[in-house]
């Protein structure tokens, strides 16, 4: 009886919420922005877990029907989320989040990629032929992310189209404060290199002049090796690199043997909002005080 | 300037290499020093320019960083004008910001500084990817083929190509995706073969939640026979599906309609029409090349009515458990008439489930736990047979230079009968460290109960109980490539025990193919 009435309330449920948009977001990133700029006019889902690796997401049944019931689809494109969604799109037979469709938000466009591979060749390891798809580490980019979020939900919800627009004024103006903020806090570390586990960041490490060009992996995708990990031991010594990056999902017990041999820290570095930051901003808060703190320390 | 000397460079290098099988051998050896010796200086001219361009980015990006306001030396566009003000209303707002949002700036046309863009996928109408797959092994068994049901098998000592695959994909128009899977091959004999394993279009966009899959395909039977050998966790196909389904899996011409049901959970039903006959029928309208199957020979006639062909319904449904664990079941049948007599038909009936468990800070899609096991189910009705007609000069025997179907002389009569055959395989992966996954599967075939041809010539090998146990160890250096050390536990009534140990390597050409669940 309890679980016919659950359900009963589950169908209550879906039912009044058919009046807001339905928004799915591939990662938490896109989702946050989504959900500052969509409000409470919107129901968003987002696939991919602020934890995981965003490459390798579970093409998940369930996922397809939430693609199915999508108004839109917010994707990071550059092949970010090409191992999973092609086929979930595919199965979801909707033709609202078609590509080209106002429905489907391809936040990779109009952003200047790094890193665009002049010859594809993966002796060089997994890379990416669009260029770098992490892109959302730089604050300017999510402003063009929020900008196409909107223009897809003000053509879809004309009517709630000023709420949108005045939640993008609202993101962008807070974005743009912060970054001052933000530019002002990493100012005195100007040039200073910084060691990542994965080639993930070279757009905060652009946008915040920083050296972020020295990985754990000897190449994009390929497992440290100890041989690798050897020189970059000492190269940190050498420079006196004191901060190691790591994201949720990667070894740290790899990232916290660099750090111990060479007198640096481990430093977590969250790929996503979501997990201990609620919005965008939040996010890159956290990312640029805990990396200022750890640079500061060990300066 | 420098692309010029790059030019002459390559131009004296294909000049240097059309001419090369007119000369001498000791001219040769020279001439590959030169080559060598230019591909070299090539190289250092390109490395080089690689080095001056990325120094002039670099230089660029200083610059443009710089620069506070746009230089007015030239005349203004309209796009220029635009944002001028928007830098004026920017700056007074006193934001250090230094993107400006357009709608120019998001539409911004190819400049010359811009990297150019090479093929890739998602930039291209066909996507073109090749998979190599090879064995290396050896078995106990005289007879490897007889022991090894599929037919990308590895079937002999010491190395099998098992499959190499061409991958042709993209979409068509707004309406199709179109994909095709052309398979060569080198069998046992060192001969060359070639198979259109798949060619089928698949519509975007039917309403009603519909979706339209025809051409040339592999009937989504279960889940390991819709898939390619590549995509296996074993070297080798479970005995239920060689059995069954055929060695190369059942596949044939067709069409097939799938709906996504309105329930709040993954919930699908697919309903296809094949063609019942060809080699890749299995256990329908299949001449089996002329040797006898299941104790009769086989004639396959021409479709005569609709009922001919084969149908093939099948129900998906999925559940995620919690967070980190998802559910796939399925129930599939495939009915159509075979080809052992009039008005014969078979049933096979499957169900199957997919387990996994990957936790929410998995990397590069490890750790996990999967695990997979499909039961098949087969009834085969066999009609009434004998090889009478073998006997030209009724003579009540099979003399020499008669067709003689069993190779005894004898004339055999088999009343009608239904054969019902059953079993399963269960496999376990695990995940363990990025890379690496160690597998195990366990399986068993059988029939329900002796046949009357049976008991007139003995029990037949493709009937008998058989079960298999197979652990291997898979390595992924990359997602592009895989090695694989497999051993098989082999016992069946008919042949006793058997063990074998098979090596594999998978190599992938092309784009980043994506996976289903």
């Amino acid at each position: 009886m309890k679980k016919i009435l659950n359900l009963f309330a589950v169908i209550l449920l879906a039912a009044s919420a058919h009046a807001k948009l339905n928004v799915v977001a591939t990662t938490p990133d896109f989702g946050a922005i989504a959900q500052e700029i969509g409000g409470d006019k919107i129901e968003l889902i987002t696939l991919a877990k602020p934890t995981e690796d965003p490459h390798f997401v579970d093409a998940k049944p369930s996922f397809i029907v939430k693609l199915n019931r999508a108004e839109v689809l917010i994707e990071g494109g550059a092949e970010l989320e090409i191992g999973w969604l092609p086929p979930l799109v595919q199965g979801a037979r909707n033709s609202k989040i078609e590509a080209g469709k106002p429905g489907r938000v391809s936040c990779s466009e109009g952003i200047s990629l790094l890193e665009i591979p002049t010859t594809l060749d993966r002796s060089k390891g997994d890379i990416h032929a669009s260029g770098n798809p992490h892109y959302m580490a730089d604050p300017a980019n999510a402003k063009i992310v929020a900008e196409h979020i909107c223009k897809s939900f003000c053509e879809i919800d004309a009517k709630s189209c000023d709420a949108f627009k005045a939640n993008l004024k609202k993101f962008n103006e807070r974005l743009d404060g912060k970054m001052a903020e933000w530019q002002k806090l990493l100012a005195p570390f100007r040039g200073k290199q910084v060691v990542t586990y994965h080639n993930s960041w070279p757009y905060f490490a652009k946008r915040f002049d920083l050296k972020m060009d020295l990985f754990l992996e000897p190449k994009p995708g390929i497992p440290p090796s100890p041989a690798h990990l050897a020189e970059v031991i000492t190269k940190m010594k050498s420079e006196n690199i004191k901060v190691v990056l790591a994201q949720p999902y990667q070894n740290r017990k790899t990232a916290e043997a660099v750090a111990s041999h060479s007198g640096a820290v481990v430093l977590d570095f969250p790929t996503f909002p979501g997990k201990t930051s609620a919005t965008y901003a939040e996010w890159m808060d956290s990312l640029v005080k805990s990396l200022a703190t750890a640079l500061e320390g060990k300066k | 300037m420098k692309i010029l000397k790059m030019i002459g460079l390559s131009s004296a290098l294909c000049l240097s290499v059309t001419t090369l099988p007119a000369q001498e051998t000791n001219e040769v050896g020279q001439l590959k020093k030169q080559l060598q010796q230019m591909q070299e200086s090539f190289e250092k001219v390109s490395r080089a320019q690689q080095q001056q361009i990325e120094a002039l980015t670099k230089k660029l990006d200083e610059f443009t960083k710089t620069q506070t306001a746009p230089v007015a030396a030239a005349p203004k566009t309209e796009e220029q004008k635009n944002l001028e003000t928007q830098l004026a209303a920017e700056l007074s707002k006193d934001s250090v910001t230094n993107t400006v949002l357009t709608e120019s700036a998001l539409k911004k046309p190819w400049s010359a500084s811009d990297p150019m863009r090479v093929l890739g996928s998602g930039s291209s109408y066909l996507n073109v990817s090749l998979d190599g797959l090879f064995a290396a092994g050896g078995s106990t068994a005289e007879d490897i083929p007889g022991l090894q049901l599929g037919g990308h098998d590895p079937n002999q000592r010491g190395f099998t190509v098992q499959n190499v695959e061409a991958v042709f994909e993209g979409f068509v128009d707004p309406y199709f995706r179109g994909q095709a899977n052309i398979i060569y091959q080198i069998d046992a004999e060192g001969e060359s073969v070639v198979e259109l394993e798949e060619a089928y279009a698949e519509s975007l966009s039917l309403p009603g939640n519909l979706q339209l899959k025809a051409g040339q395909y592999f009937t989504e039977f279960g889940r390991l026979n819709p898939t390619h050998p590549h995509a296996w966790s074993f070297v080798d196909l479970p005995l239920v599906n060689g059995r069954f389904l055929g060695g190369d899996g059942l596949r044939n011409p067709g069409a097939r309609l799938s709906w996504l049901m309105p329930t709040p959970f993954y919930s699908e039903l697919f309903l296809g029409v094949q063609n019942s006959h060809g080699e890749t029928a299995q256990s329908f309208r299949n001449e089996h090349e002329g040797e006898p199957f299941l104790g009769r020979v086989h004639n396959v006639g021409r479709v005569k009515s609709f009922g001919d062909l084969l149908f093939t319904p099948r129900y998906a449904t999925s559940f995620d458990l919690s967070d980190t664990q998802t559910l796939l079941l399925g129930a599939s049948g495939a009915f159509g008439p075979n080809a052992s007599g009039a008005d014969t038909d078979t049933q096979i009936y499957g169900v199957d489930l997919f387990w996994k468990w990957k936790p929410a800070n998995h990397h590069g899609g490890f750790p996990f736990v999967s695990w997979q096991t499909e039961a098949m189910l087969r009834k085969y009705q066999a009609g009434a047979f004998s090889n009478i007609g073998d006997d030209a000069d009724s003579s009540g025997a099979i003399d020499k230079g008669e067709t003689d179907s069993f190779g005894d002389g004898l004339i055999h009569n088999v009343p009608r009968e239904t054969l019902t055959d059953y079993g399963f395989y269960s496999q376990v992966a695990y995940g363990f460290r990025k890379g690496w996954v160690a597998n195990l599967r366990g399986e068993y075939v059988t029939r329900t109960r002796a046949a009357a041809y049976e008991k007139l010539y003995g029990d037949d090998s493709d009937r008998l109980a058989r079960w298999r146990i197979s652990p291997n160890l898979t390595w992924y250096p990359s997602e592009f490539s895989k090695l694989r050390l497999q051993y098989n536990y082999d016992h069946g009534q008919s042949f006793g025990t058997e063990h074998s140990i098979w090596l594999q390597l998978e190599f992938l050409l092309g784009p980043h193919g994506a996976h289903k669940f």
